[in-house]
């Protein structure tokens, strides 16, 4: 295997450390399965991190402005001071509010945001467990964090909290129909629900045999339902600012705030990272090692999901729902259909 | 269990801290789910007391309250105060004083429209459209920096002239400002008018029907839009307005999207205004001798000029001394807040944001 690719020096430090200390036993396995949390964790909470300061820049350059300037080159260190300023806040819990549902909202939302990755293919071999069932898993572990969310509302007991829970409910459930539909066309052509599949499947044509080639109308789909299922612009309605002050999150202070704030960016790397797996070839490429093709494909989806917040006005919540029902999703079953006859008559 | 499944409705208040109330407006809203069932707004929250203050000051002394009135187009409060002042003595203003008057209201007009025009994108989730249109409205509070050394609060129209003479550099520095507005109002338009998503949120929605216009006394753009072809610049003529070539656009939708259709096309008309003056300025005195102690004679006068939100009054009585006997003022705003609850009745919250933006309510001007 090429020198270049991580997995190669991650299968070397496990041969070369790891086995000969703690043996492969239950225990050698318990402790890979620790480091491997702990660097997934790691590497993600600086991506999101990474994301939130690359998000505060891009808007500024559309708007005219720097951005944050002062902290580091360029502002690059705005967020962790950011972040340090939000655990020093007072943790509030309001009297009313429904102390357990409001306690574990934000770690809910938190762990779901991460327990995505468990099945997402960073590189060739890179991958924590190569579910069979991988996009299945995906689709339903990120359909938790609604829960969070519809909690969050409830728990704080504030109205404009609970406007925001119920139309997030209602969003997810209108959106997550035409997103499933949307993939299940690949799945379909690919014949696995398996992450790693679904990339190999795609590694013709020298690396560019991709999905978004064949299935363009399921990957407008999925990129529509992505942008509702992240909450971004222009389908941020369970937070909009000017009409429910900040939605869901109104009553959170502090780093439970923060949690909320981290996940949403979190989310938003992860449906990139769906995007790239499941339509633009995954890990494929030319040249460069699997995981930079990975990393820089799915920045690239973030960047067209920023591009999409910082232009675009947000629709009203009743067009929200005609635009999911009476678009998307006849338009998700006629893609499946044209990928069904498709698919049968040229034996791709 | 049939009968036990029901639904109530909820009161929100909205504001009087709240985002999008333009001030400190506070909306007392029924909703069901999303829809609003009813809506009672509740003013009074930033009173200062303008008018009864102007009765313990002298005439002049009254023109830097009148800034507070409405601080987003202080010029044209000024301009009104004033103007009701010298009807009530017959004081004649001099000409160049007059072009002076009228670049500046006009220029305010075109900083207020582009506030209100980048608010109402924000009420509605587009956040960058406002950063733009503040760009713009910064090269106009420059141009007012330059004159009178203030970017709110101008002081700058007074009684029997204006404060000052502008600098010579400010008629470059206009010129090119007026070349760019319009260049950039095609921008907005890019950004915004054919934007498929800012018509479906703003086409058909607040529907504001003539008969309401009349009924409520809407007046300003918002009228406008409604068909009701009114604009005291053209029919009920001040100043010099009677010099200058200029269309009142009139638009017959009703709705949001038209509102902010007007402002935009009103915009370009300023612009062509402040060209016109520009080229026909003459040179001479700016200001009328006017004592400090200043007395009108006794009477009653209400005068009017054209807001960038309507018609805005002033109704001052004088009894002969240094101070009015009492100033009432009147502001478009009222009127707007007023007909909301009319409009909004049945849509959804969303909506009523945006309705609140496009009808440009100021808080200052109801709360006085």
């Amino acid at each position: 295997m090429d020198k270049l690719e991580l997995a190669y020096w991650i299968g070397l430090l496990k041969d070369q450390v790891i086995t000969p200390i703690f043996g492969d036993g239950a225990f050698g396995v318990l402790v890979q399965n620790v480091i491997v949390a702990f660097a997934v964790f790691g590497l993600l909470s600086l991506i999101a991190l990474f994301l939130v300061w690359w998000e505060r820049k891009i808007s500024a350059h559309i708007q005219q402005r720097f951005g944050p300037m002062m902290t580091g080159w360029h502002g690059v260190l705005q967020t962790i001071a950011d972040a340090v300023k939000l655990i020093q806040k007072e943790d509030i819990t309001p009297k009313v509010a429904d102390r357990a549902v409001f306690f574990w909202a934000p770690i809910i939302c938190f762990a779901c945001a991460f327990a995505a990755y468990v099945v997402i293919p960073w590189g060739d071999g890179l991958i924590v467990s190569d579910l069979n069932v991988g996009i299945l898993y995906i689709i339903a572990i990120t359909t938790f964090t609604i829960i969070s969310l519809l909690m969050a509302g409830w728990g704080s007991n504030n109205k404009y909290a609970l406007l925001g829970g119920m139309r997030s409910a209602a969003q997810a459930v209108s959106y997550e129909v035409p997103l499933a539909l949307s993939i299940l066309g690949v799945v379909m052509v690919s014949g696995s629900m398996s992450m790693q599949e679904i990339v190999k499947a795609q590694s013709g044509w020298g690396g560019f045999h991709w999905n978004i080639f064949f299935q363009p109308l399921g990957f407008f789909i999925y990129i529509i339902a992505a942008t509702a299922e992240a909450n971004r612009t222009p389908f941020d309605l369970p937070e909009a600012e000017q009409e429910l002050i900040a939605g869901f999150n109104v009553e959170y202070s502090g780093m439970k705030f923060a949690m909320f704030f981290l996940a949403e960016f979190v989310n938003m790397f992860t449906v990139s990272a769906i995007a790239t797996t499941v339509f633009l070839g995954g890990w494929n490429g030319p040249i460069l090692p699997s995981w930079v093709w990975f990393l820089g494909k799915t920045l690239f989806m973030v960047f067209l999901f920023m591009m999409f917040r910082w232009t675009y006005p947000r629709l009203r919540v009743d067009q929200l729902m005609e635009f999911a029902w009476k678009v998307l999703l006849p338009l998700a079953f006629l893609n499946i259909l044209y990928v069904g006859v498709v698919a049968k008559w040229l034996n791709w | 269990m049939a009968e036990q499944l029901r639904t109530e409705t909820m009161t929100v208040n909205m504001g009087p801290h709240h985002p999008s109330t333009h001030g400190v407006c506070r909306l007392i809203l029924t909703i069901d789910g999303e829809n609003v069932v009813d809506c009672v707004p509740d003013i009074g929250f930033l009173h200062r007391a303008i008018e009864k203050i102007c009765e313990n000051r002298t005439y002049p002394q009254c023109i830097p309250l009148m800034d507070r009135f409405e601080y987003v187009t202080s010029m044209m409060c000024n301009w009104g105060f004033a103007l009701a002042t010298e009807k009530l003595t017959d004081l004649e203003v001099p000409e160049r004083a007059e072009y002076l008057r009228v670049i500046m209201g006009e220029l305010n007009r075109i900083a207020s429209h582009l506030l209100c025009i980048g608010v109402t994108g924000l009420d509605l989730g587009a956040l960058t459209p406002f950063l733009y249109t503040f760009r713009e409205r910064e090269d106009i509070l420059d141009l007012f920096e330059m004159t009178c050394g203030q970017r709110l609060t101008y002081n700058y129209i007074r009684i029997g002239g204006v404060a000052r003479d502008i600098p010579p550099e400010f008629y470059p520095k206009c010129r090119q400002f007026l070349d760019k507005i319009d260049a950039k109002c095609d921008d907005y338009e890019k950004v915004l008018t054919e934007n498929p998503i800012w018509i479906a949120r703003n086409k058909g929605v607040g529907i504001l029907t003539e008969q309401l216009v009349l009924d409520y006394a809407v007046s300003g753009p918002s009228a406008r839009a409604s068909g009701v072809n009114f604009d005291i610049r053209k029919h009920d003529t001040y100043s010099i307005y009677d010099r200058f070539n200029f269309d009142v656009p009139v638009f017959h939708g009703c709705d949001s999207y038209d509102r902010y259709r007007a402002r935009m096309a009103e915009i370009r008309q300023s612009a062509r205004i402040v060209r016109q003056a520009l080229d026909q300025m003459p040179e001479g005195e700016i200001r009328a001798k006017v004592s400090p102690k200043f007395k009108p004679k006794v009477g009653e006068v209400y005068s009017r000029v054209e807001n960038s939100r309507g018609e805005m009054g002033f109704h001052i009585i004088s009894d002969g001394t240094v101070k009015p006997y009492r100033v009432r003022a009147r502001g478009g705003s009222y009127n707007h807040l007023l007909v909301t609850p009319e409009i909004v009745k049945g849509l959804k919250i969303a909506d009523l944001v945006a309705i609140f933006a496009s009808l440009d309510i100021i808080m200052p001007e109801i709360d006085r």
